[in-house]
């Protein structure tokens, strides 16, 4: 637990508030208590289920709604399970209880009604927030909306039932006046009126003082899938409220983005979405909607899984990273490369943050990352593998590798990157690539795979990175059969 | 008709048990198992836990009044251990405190002394040292040691599919509350409250009529609460009988994953033998049963096995062999199918097998061996109604089958790294409790005198919609309005000695007594009215709440009738008991009629592998399947969906993995993984065989909770297919899940 622990515990008397459907509810419960024992036990709203408590089925998916500039509150899904209470300080957390209007379906949980999209109804609290949290958004399209179910689990339905209830809702979404206004919404019975009501309720809301004492704290998306009871009677400190975590900035060619940042925030800022215009389709793969809504970059590093996708990408971006002393607020610089030591060992010290990460924009470097697990989505990798490159003629000039799954550590394939500096890209190098690349690696047989087996994955993912991004250049003939 | 608990299942007010209203001093509970799989308990220690603030006691086989024993089949399996530890998970203790999480807690302060045994993880190896659950049974038809030599070609093999984890939403749970004179009220989620008072009873050696058990609703079984909800309940029923204390138990999902049992692995030995003609000639199963530690229901799967073993073909001359085989794990339990799916999967592999051998199409062999009208099942049955022959016309004209494979061969050579796969998959189900004693049920119809109905059955609601269609019988029945009709929980002082909720014939049984009250009220009340209208009884008709006679409109209401009746002192009540006529089986010959009728259908199946990655999407399931007259098609459609999805979750993603030391690995929703939205395959078309033949059918509308499991079957073979159209080298072994890691390897296996 220590490791955990940068602070001695220290009761700091903090009041969080936060409006719990139409209500407002202060507590003073630990900030490291979790929104789901609180909103079940001490609030007694039953609607919220545990299937899992481990982000894995979405059974306690709830509502954050967030005071933005304009007064507009935007809303993502979060699980309630994974959730510190301190993190839902001052926003808007919404229900299945608080979303029904008046006390009848709202259109999201009619649609669902019309096409038998429940069963036994253990998983349908939980898809009737995420949909109600996508008709809360702006977009509209259909993979999208199938999107923001994705971290929903039915083991009833066969899910069948449950898509054309998402056709449905998208339908009457479809019709909605760009930027679908929450009066819209709310004429249209998606979300009870009282929502009109939140932004100046939140507004009365203050911001808790810095609090000095507790556990550093992303989305707890790792934390509490392993250290929830630990947890129950702490203090939590989001590295949110420290200098710089969730700002970008682009300086130059390089891109400078908060470690406190979440998948869903890089997706939505336009500055990571030119650097790395694929993304979004990237981070498919990345968990699910509901998990990328709250885990961080800088917790995904420091969690340091050997399979960590945020961490083998930004590897592959040859990214740096900036450790912060929020104390003294003394900061130094470290190639993410020379972060991870061994397995689940790191170059943190004591009391330091990741306050950011950055990476190079300007050179024409072609990116793509690929991963394979059991499921193929929301699933952790066998292998993942992500790859930066720049061409000159037809020659390699810049490369950078990384792969998950194949050692200690989220993996720089230094030996490879550096065989094929400066060679001719064609299938016989890439062929003689993999040989060095099969001696700097050290698969073990686990759970999500055997040695063989990731092995051979991650040549076919190294090979698939080619035939991805230079169609013309190589052959999948030449590279797999021989 | 949508399921009657929809709208409150999506405003969240549905009731669990973990959500019922907690009485004022309510005690919680968590178990202590064993870390060990196999081995001597010689001593615990439990000093830690008792120091803690907030615990109040534990309990352990010494505090237990009656027999410390809840095998249901075979007494084998003590509610918790004394000497000897069989399994990573049994239970040893519980520990009951004022908190959940004081009590998770508590439980990482106890420790054991022990003595560490050899450990036996499969079935392969419990079989070498004669280790069995109980003793084969077999099943055999014709000659099948000398039909043999009738053959033209032999193959032999072997099939191997896995374990499968029920992964219901909600987990296990109970909660018991002491009444007066030391009585007991258990809320449970399960699948069997006649189970858990009758194993209740002989823990706490107190008479059954001082247990009351209610279930309200279950967030999904599968199977998996059918014997596995007991332990927990009696557990905290234990608990409250020494305290006097109402007692909650929700098992974390961690604890549900490595303490309870799932689907038995098989590793099934097949011979198959057919003529020039593809005629399948003989057949030979000898399926090793991994059934983990202790019978449970192993018994009465094996026999399900057995019943399953030709699926849906035709074989004069069979032999079929079940070794239920006991290993050093959680003893593996029902899961809708309950062994059918593996007999179904073994003989399957056999005719790929054959038609890879042979070089000749599956359906090839297939076609010419569907069992036909008369035809006899190794049990003696014989085909009534058959609908295979039909199913598959049906799919042929629909979907025209030879262009569907066209467009296949087409796309694969056209395509390097993608390549599709196509499968044929027939299903042949029989619908009862295979152990013919169980087919019975009872209802309680209630009219009250405001003309409301409750209704009571022995049948849990699980999300199978079963209360809806109870409901649906009666409505129809007396052709009043639904609002009109509540149906009441499950409950066992208004109905007794239930079989559980299981082999799909909940809905058949239950309904069938509901009917039974529901004319025999009827009838009463009919006579009542033909004194008011001084006319006969035979001429008188209740439709939309009106009596009508001779087919006009009398003015009386339901609503008057009844409180007439009630005015003459006429009962309003009914219980009535249904047992299904013509069933029978004489196990001494493997020999009888078990089944009140099959149910059938046909699946085709198209995959398609990402030849670079290894992995794979369902893209297309079109299935005729046999719904009799379906008496509610929405839901009836839901439940081949989902059975569907958890057939292909079984044959694709799902994998059970233990270490050698039987610890569970696969132990969490991060590393048991079930299909998500994205697995589900990209179309399902489903189309009715619409026949009303079968009167044993609740309104003719057949059982359709486990035969659409089998469906997915037929995935596994559709992949296996893409990978050979990539790899001819592929030896195609017959291993089930066909995960992504097996695709790979095949994908690229050489000879
Ligand atoms: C259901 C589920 C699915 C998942 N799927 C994936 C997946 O597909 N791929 C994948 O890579 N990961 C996955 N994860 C893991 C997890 O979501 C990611 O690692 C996530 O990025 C962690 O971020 P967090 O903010 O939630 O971390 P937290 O849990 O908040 O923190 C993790 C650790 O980092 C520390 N910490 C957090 N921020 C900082 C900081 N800025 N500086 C220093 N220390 C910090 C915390 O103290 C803690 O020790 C999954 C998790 C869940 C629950
Ligand atoms: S309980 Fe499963 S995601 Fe929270
Ligand atoms: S309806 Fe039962 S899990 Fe979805």
């Amino acid at each position: 637990m220590e490791q955990y622990v940068t602070k001695m515990f220290n009761f700091t008397g903090v009041m969080i508030q936060f409006i719990l459907n139409n209500q407002l509810v202060e507590t003073n419960l630990p900030g490291g208590s979790i929104l789901l024992d609180f909103i079940r036990g001490d609030q007694h709203l039953k609607g919220t289920k545990i299937g899992c408590r481990e982000g894995d089925c979405g059974a306690c998916t709830v509502l954050s709604g967030s005071l933005s500039a304009n007064d507009h509150v935007h809303y993502k899904t979060i699980t309630s399970c994974l959730t510190p209470i301190i993190n839902v300080h001052g926003k808007h957390i919404v229900t299945v209880e608080g979303i029904g209007i008046d006390a009848v379906l709202n259109q999201v949980q009619k649609s669902m009604l019309e096409h038998n999209a429940t069963q036994c109804g253990f998983c349908t609290p939980g898809f009737v927030m995420a949909f109600s949290g996508y008709a809360l958004n702006k977009e509209t399209s259909i993979t999208g909306i199938r999107e923001s179910i994705s971290g929903n689990i039915c083991r009833c339905t066969g899910y069948k039932s449950i898509e054309k209830a998402a056709v449905d809702i998208f339908e009457q979404l479809k019709h909605s006046p760009k930027g679908r206004s929450l009066d819209w919404l709310i004429k249209q019975h998606f979300v009870p009126k009282y929502f009109l009501q939140i932004p100046v309720q939140l507004k009365k809301i203050v911001t808790l003082s810095p609090i000095k004492a507790g556990v550093f704290v992303g989305g707890g998306t790792d934390l509490y899938v392993q250290k929830a009871e630990e947890l129950q009677g702490m203090e939590a400190i989001p590295v949110n409220q420290m200098k710089g975590l969730t700002d970008v900035f682009q300086n130059g060619t390089k891109l400078t983005i908060g470690a406190g940042l979440t998948a869903s925030d890089m997706l939505n800022n336009e500055l990571m979405m030119s650097a790395l215009p694929r993304l979004k389709e990237f981070f498919q793969m990345v968990s699910s909607q509901v998990i990328r809504n709250m885990g961080t970059l800088g917790g995904n590093l420091v969690n340091a899984s050997p399979i960590g996708d945020l961490s083998v990408l930004f590897l592959a971006l040859n990214a740096d990273i900036t450790l912060l002393n929020p104390d003294n607020e003394s900061s130094r610089k470290l190639p993410l490369k020379e972060f991870f030591k061994d397995y689940k060992k790191i170059a943190l010290q004591k009391d330091e943050l990741i306050q950011s990460l950055a990476f190079e924009t300007g050179k024409t470097m072609a990116v793509n990352f690929e991963k394979v697990s059991k499921r193929t989505y929301l699933d952790i990798a066998s292998v993942n593998c992500a790859i930066s490159i720049q061409l000159k003629g037809d020659e390699i000039k810049e490369i950078h590798l990384a792969a998950g799954g194949v050692a200690p550590i989220p993996k720089y394939l230094k030996n490879t990157c550096e065989f094929l500096t400066d060679k001719k890209l064609n299938a016989e190098n890439l062929r003689k690539a993999h040989c060095v690349m099969k001696e700097e690696i050290a698969p073990i047989s686990d759970i999500r795979g055997s040695a063989e087996y990731k092995r051979l994955l991650l040549r076919q993912l190294f090979y698939a990175h080619f035939i991805r991004l230079f169609p013309n250049r190589v052959k999948s003939s030449e590279l797999l059969n021989v | 008709m949508k399921n009657i608990d929809s709208t409150s299942h999506l405003s969240g007010k549905s009731i669990f048990i973990d959500d019922m209203p907690e009485i004022q001093g309510t005690l919680f509970a968590s178990v202590v198992t064993s870390p060990i799989a196999h081995g001597k308990l010689l001593s615990i220690d439990f000093s830690e836990v008792e120091s803690l603030p907030g615990i109040l006691r534990t309990f352990t086989y010494r505090d237990i009044p009656g027999e410390n024993q809840i095998g249901g089949i075979v007494p084998d399996e003590p509610l918790f251990a004394e000497k000897e530890l069989h399994f990573v998970g049994q239970p040893i203790a519980l520990i009951v405190g004022k908190s959940d999480f004081i009590c998770q807690q508590a439980k990482q302060l106890v420790t054991f002394d022990m003595e560490i045994l050899h450990p036996v993880t499969t079935a392969t190896e419990a079989f070498e040292r004669n280790q069995f659950i109980s003793p084969p049974r077999t099943f055999k038809m014709g000659d099948p040691e000398n039909a043999w030599k009738e053959c033209a070609y032999v193959f032999e093999g072997t099939a191997e599919s896995g374990g499968q984890e029920h992964l219901y939403l909600e987990t296990q749970g109970a909660y018991t509350i002491p009444m007066e004179k030391g009585k007991l009220k258990i809320y449970a989620s399960t699948q069997g409250p006649t189970a858990i008072q009758k194993q209740t009873a002989r823990v706490l050696g107190i008479p059954m009529n001082q247990i009351e058990v209610d279930v309200n609703r279950i967030g999904g079984g599968f199977g998996g609460k059918e014997d596995q909800a007991t332990p927990w309940a009696v557990m905290v029923a234990l608990a409250t009988h020494h305290l006097n204390k109402p007692v909650k138990m929700i098992l974390s999902r961690h604890d549900d994953m490595y303490m309870t049992g799932k689907r038995h692995p098989y590793t099934t030995y097949f011979k198959i033998g057919l003529s020039k003609e593809n005629k399948i000639l003989a057949y030979e199963a000898n399926y090793l049963q991994n059934a983990g530690a202790a019978a449970d229901l192993s018994p009465a799967i094996t026999e399900r096995t057995l019943f399953h073993c030709t699926n849906s073909y035709f074989i004069p001359n069979v032999k079929a062999t079940v070794h239920s085989c006991k290993t050093n794990l959680p003893p593996n339990t029902a899961f809708r199918g309950f062994g059918a799916p593996q007999g179904m999967f073994a003989i399957e592999c056999a005719i790929h097998l054959s038609s890879k051998e042979l070089n000749i199409p599956v359906e090839e062999i297939q076609k010419i061996n569907l069992l036909k009208e008369g035809d006899e099942f190794p049990y003696g049955q014989k085909v009534q109604n058959g609908m295979l022959d039909n199913s598959w016309l049906l799919a042929d004209k629909q979907w025209n089958i030879a262009k569907l494979q066209e467009d296949i061969r087409q796309y694969n050579a056209q395509h390097s790294l993608k390549k599709k796969g196509f499968s044929i998959f027939p299903v042949t189900f029989g619908v009862s409790f295979t152990n013919t004693v169980m087919n019975h049920a009872r209802a309680l119809v209630h009219i009250y005198q405001d003309g409301s109905v409750g209704i009571s059955t022995g049948a849990v609601e699980m999300g199978q919609s079963v209360n809806t269609k109870m409901l649906q019988v009666a409505a129809g029945f007396f052709s009043i309005d639904m609002h009109k009709i509540n149906i009441e929980s499950t409950n066992t002082t208004r109905v007794a000695n239930t079989s559980p909720s299981a082999a799909s014939s909940t809905a058949d049984l239950n309904g069938k007594a509901v009917q039974m009250a529901c004319n025999a009220l009827l009838h009463r009340l009919k006579k009542v009215a033909a004194k008011l209208v001084s006319g006969n009884e035979e001429a008188l008709e209740i439709t939309n709440e009106e009596v009508f006679f001779n087919k006009k409109p009398t003015g009386i209401t339901w609503k008057e009738l009844v409180k007439t009746a009630f005015l003459q002192r006429v009962s309003l009540s009914e219980n009535s008991h249904y047992a299904t006529p013509e069933i029978h089986f004489d196990k001494t010959i493997e020999k009888g009629h078990p089944f009140a009728y099959h149910v059938f259908g046909l699946a085709l199946t198209t995959a398609l592998t990402d030849c670079m990655r290894g992995t794979y999407e369902i893209e297309d399931v079109k299935i005729v399947h046999d719904f009799g007259k379906s008496m509610n098609q929405e839901i009836d459609l839901g439940q081949v969906e989902g059975a569907l999805m958890q057939g292909i979750g079984w044959m694709t993603m799902e994998e059970i993995a233990y270490d050698k030391n039987g610890v569970l690995l696969s132990n969490a929703l991060s590393t048991y993984k079930v299909p998500d939205l994205y697995s589900a395959p990209k179309s399902v078309e489903i189309i009715p065989l619409e026949n009303e033949s079968d009167n044993l059918a609740i309104l003719k509308s057949k059982a359709v909770g486990e035969p659409p499991f089998n469906y997915g079957i037929g995935a596994y073979f559709a992949i296996q297919q893409a990978i050979k159209a990539y790899n001819s080298d592929y030896s195609m072994a017959f291993n089930a899940p066909m995960t992504p890691e097996k695709v790979l390897m095949g994908l690229y296996e050489q000879t």
